[in-house]
């Protein structure tokens, strides 16, 4: 809640083990990380805009998660969470990416020109390509926290930067709450509305809060380039195109992104960014590039393939249903994009998309003529 | 031993017996400190700028916020530090319905009716039909004895039930509530209800610690709660940290049944099969009582007040809290194009057999009273009985081709 949880100091007059919460059913990382004397030690720390301890773990309080399916259970209520509430979130960070520790620097590389081909992925199996990633605006708190005054702020803000965008990046702002019939009908053909937030682990953090208040969607016009606002973050930048293009995908991406974060700074805002942890957004999963490329792609031999697992990981991806996250592969075409966000850079990432799909096809081009694909197989990277 | 809540309830008599006497003192409330950075952001945001877009809303807070009440209430606390803000976020996450209205705000203490009166006040005369908390009294009496003609005709009525809440005073509400204040809640009334003996003693079953043996029979029974899933509750924080701290317990009968930790620290529920109404409000009164001295005796009390009577999480539900109902088959006056004026007259409510928001299955609906603040317990279960024995009346009228009347509307308040 905004404006300093003074609502903390009524928690400090009573003991530590009184407010432990029970975790004994909870599979989270913060749940693994959190034990009562480091709960002792944060409990009565809070930013300088008052987001507590509680405040970054009542998601993870709130939904105990899956025995298949590790979540994350915290969430950032601004910059300084990361700092103020190290002790938890740095074990949390290196869980949740791949041993990253808090001396590790992350690399930041938005240069396109630093990609490897990509531009060639055969259509016959990509049918669409998409880069996306988060921003938030430091100075301003996180989703979780944040007040209707701020919230607006930040949408104001956003309106003005993109508004001065040109070119092939030229495109009109849509307020969620004025948005009329016919323009919601063409932004949910087109795929591009987002709706109030459903899912338990997002509600449980105060993200939906004051919905739709200060919430929409910018897109330009060849509907190439969209941006969310105030979402499950500040900023969520996505670019995206029918066939396998990736490269130019990614050039669109880091060119609107670059463009973006220079208008904002001649309005006096900088993107939340430092070395150890990239770009700073709500979710900890998110941090460093907060990147996902992938594609759609027919898959149909290589999904039913034992080594589908094994060969996906050694390439550090990730496969979900062509309905995003938590969502069912339909008709053999598979969402496959990076697995990894911190501890690699924009391009890195890409890299390995566009080299591991070039891989996968050729392996599915071999099962489909019966042959075998066991000299294809890579090592871990 | 002295645990922390009892050292915090000696520091806070002062502000606790301020608002039992409901005397308004705490009405200027505290200010947030002004020496934290904190206090920047704020005066970078005037109230104006958070003033919330209420233009799509229709419930009572959304009637009644104005952006100058609104800036005189944003930056003062409780004296657990509860701000409107808090208050109203469920009103503003749910805009309501144009024939729905609901009331679009929550209590986080007891302390929140008074700071935030200017608010709660015109709320609660919007939801409670005029009643004024500035000017009137809500009498309170749970003298089962008064009761007259509480027997139905068991051709009709199928069931009778009662039901209320209360809050343990010293201890922040479901919306607010810390983690340790939620388990010494539990603490305070299962250690109270296992003090109770003869036909009321009973058994606990924590949400926590059931098996699943217990919970597929409290579902058969029907006493089974689960987490809220309304919008309306869960933007209110209610169901933070489900299931910790929340249970049921019920006598080993299973006609007394308590709730605890759900939307309010405890709900209270008095029922059987038939229509023997006198007998389930009688030892509705009794165990109420039975556990009002239980808690006395360690030193607890609930929260009440002359203005508000009992004090629950949600204005809609001050005074009594009360809902005293009947299952009830009337196939021909449930048909009747009179039925809805007669029941409005009457100073009834119908819902389905589910519950609020539900449709009614078949012949049978729910009968209750629609009032809970202004009128006394022994008032508002006396109009249950009478009304309903009205409607059997013109019920075997309409078996026997006779015709029936309108009653004429039953007065509001006690002048």
């Amino acid at each position: 809640m905004p404006f300093g949880n003074t609502h903390n100091q009524l928690k400090m007059k009573f003991s530590s083990e009184a407010e432990y919460p029970d975790l004994s059913k909870h599979n989270n990382h913060m749940a693994k990380v959190l034990t009562p004397a480091m709960y002792e030690r944060l409990r009565s720390k809070q930013t300088p805009s008052g987001f507590t301890l509680d405040d970054v773990i009542q998601t993870g309080v709130d939904n105990p998660g899956h025995p298949f399916i590790m979540t994350v259970g915290c969430v950032a209520g601004d910059e300084e969470t990361y700092e103020v509430f190290k002790e938890l979130l740095d074990p949390v960070i290196s869980d949740r990416h791949g041993g990253y520790k808090p001396t590790d620097k992350h690399k930041t590389d938005l240069n396109s020109n630093n990609l490897k081909g990509g531009d060639d992925l055969d259509p016959n199996y990509v049918l669409s390509s998409r880069v996306r990633t988060g921003r938030s605006i430091r100075g301003f708190c996180l989703p979780p926290h944040c007040s209707r005054g701020e919230r607006r702020a930040v949408e104001t803000l956003s309106i003005e930067a993109l508004a001065s965008l040109t070119g092939d990046l030229k495109g009109k702002y849509y307020a969620l709450k004025n948005m009329t019939d016919a323009e919601q009908q063409q932004l949910i053909d087109d795929h591009f509305l987002f709706d109030k937030p459903v899912s338990p682990l997002l509600l449980a953090s105060g993200m939906a809060r004051d919905w739709p208040d200060a919430r929409g969607i910018w897109h330009n016009d060849n509907k190439t380039f969209l941006v969310w606002v105030n979402e499950e973050d500040h900023l969520r930048v996505i670019s995206m195109q029918k066939g396998g293009n990736m490269k130019e995908v990614f050039n669109r991406f880091c060119t609107g992104l670059t463009k973006i974060e220079t208008l904002f700074k001649e309005r006096g805002h900088a993107f939340m960014w430092n070395e150890h942890l990239g770009y700073v957004l709500t979710c900890p999963s998110n941090l460093g590039t907060g990147l996902r490329a992938g594609v759609h792609v027919k898959l149909p031999n290589m999904s039913k393939n034992a080594k589908f697992e094994e060969i996906l990981k050694r390439l550090r991806l990730q496969k979900r249903g062509t309905g995003g996250v938590d969502t069912a592969a339909v008709g053999g075409v598979f969402d496959i994009s990076n697995a990894d966000r911190l501890g690699f850079s924009e391009v890195e990432l890409v890299q390995m998309v566009v080299d591991g799909i070039k891989l996968l096809i050729e392996m599915e081009k071999r099962l489909e003529k019966g042959q075998s694909i066991d000299d294809l197989m890579p090592a871990q990277k | 031993m002295a645990n922390s809540f009892t050292r915090m309830m000696s520091g806070r008599n002062t502000a606790v017996m301020l608002a039992s006497v409901g005397a308004g003192a705490l009405a200027s409330g505290y200010l947030l400190s002004d020496m934290t950075a904190a206090a920047e952001r704020r005066r970078a945001y005037p109230p104006s700028a958070d003033f919330p877009d209420l233009r799509k809303h229709n419930n009572c807070m959304a009637s009644a916020l104005t952006p100058t009440i609104y800036a005189r209430l944003r930056d003062k606390t409780t004296p657990n530090n509860w701000t409107i803000d808090q208050c109203i976020q469920t009103g503003v996450d749910n805009p309501g319905h144009p024939f729905i209205k609901t009331v679009g705000m929550v209590a986080g203490d007891e302390e929140s009716y008074e700071v935030f009166a200017e608010l709660f006040n015109p709320v609660i005369k919007d939801r409670h039909n005029g009643y004024d908390p500035r000017t009137m009294k809500h009498p309170t009496d749970l003298d089962a004895s008064k009761i007259s003609s509480g027997m139905f005709d068991e051709r009709y009525v199928l069931s009778s039930r009662v039901r209320t809440g209360r809050s343990i005073r010293g201890l922040s509400l479901p919306p607010a509530c810390t983690r340790s204040e939620r388990r010494e809640v539990e603490r305070v009334v299962v250690t109270a209800l296992s003090g109770l003996k003869g036909d009321l003693s009973g058994r606990y079953y924590s949400l926590i610690d059931m098996t699943d043996k217990e919970q597929q029979q409290l579902i058969d029974e029907h006493f089974l709660f689960d987490k809220p899933v309304s919008p309306l509750l869960t933007a209110a924080g209610m169901a933070r940290d489900w299931p910790d701290a929340r249970g049921i317990w019920h006598n080993n009968e299973k006609n007394f049944l308590i709730w605890i930790n759900e939307e309010d620290h405890t709900r209270i529920i008095s029922m059987e099969k038939g229509g023997n109404m006198k007998r389930v409000f009688e030892r509705f009164c009794r165990g109420l009582k039975q556990v009002e001295q239980l808690i006395q005796e360690r030193g607890w009390e609930f929260m009440w007040n002359e203005r508000l009577g009992y004090i629950l999480t949600c204005p809609s539900n001050l005074g009594t809290g009360l809902r005293a109902g009947v299952h009830i088959r009337l196939p021909f006056l449930s048909r009747d194009p009179r039925f809805k004026k007669i029941l409005e007259n009457l100073r009834l409510q119908k819902r389905g057999t589910g519950g609020v928001d539900t449709a009614a299955s078949g012949d049978t609906v729910d009968i209750s009273n629609l009032d809970r603040l202004g009128k006394s317990e022994v008032e508002l279960v006396q109009l249950v009985i009478d009304g309903v024995n009205y409607l059997i009346e013109c019920e075997k009228r309409l078996e026997r081709g006779q015709d029936i009347k309108i009653p004429s509307p039953i007065p509001q308040f006690r002048k």
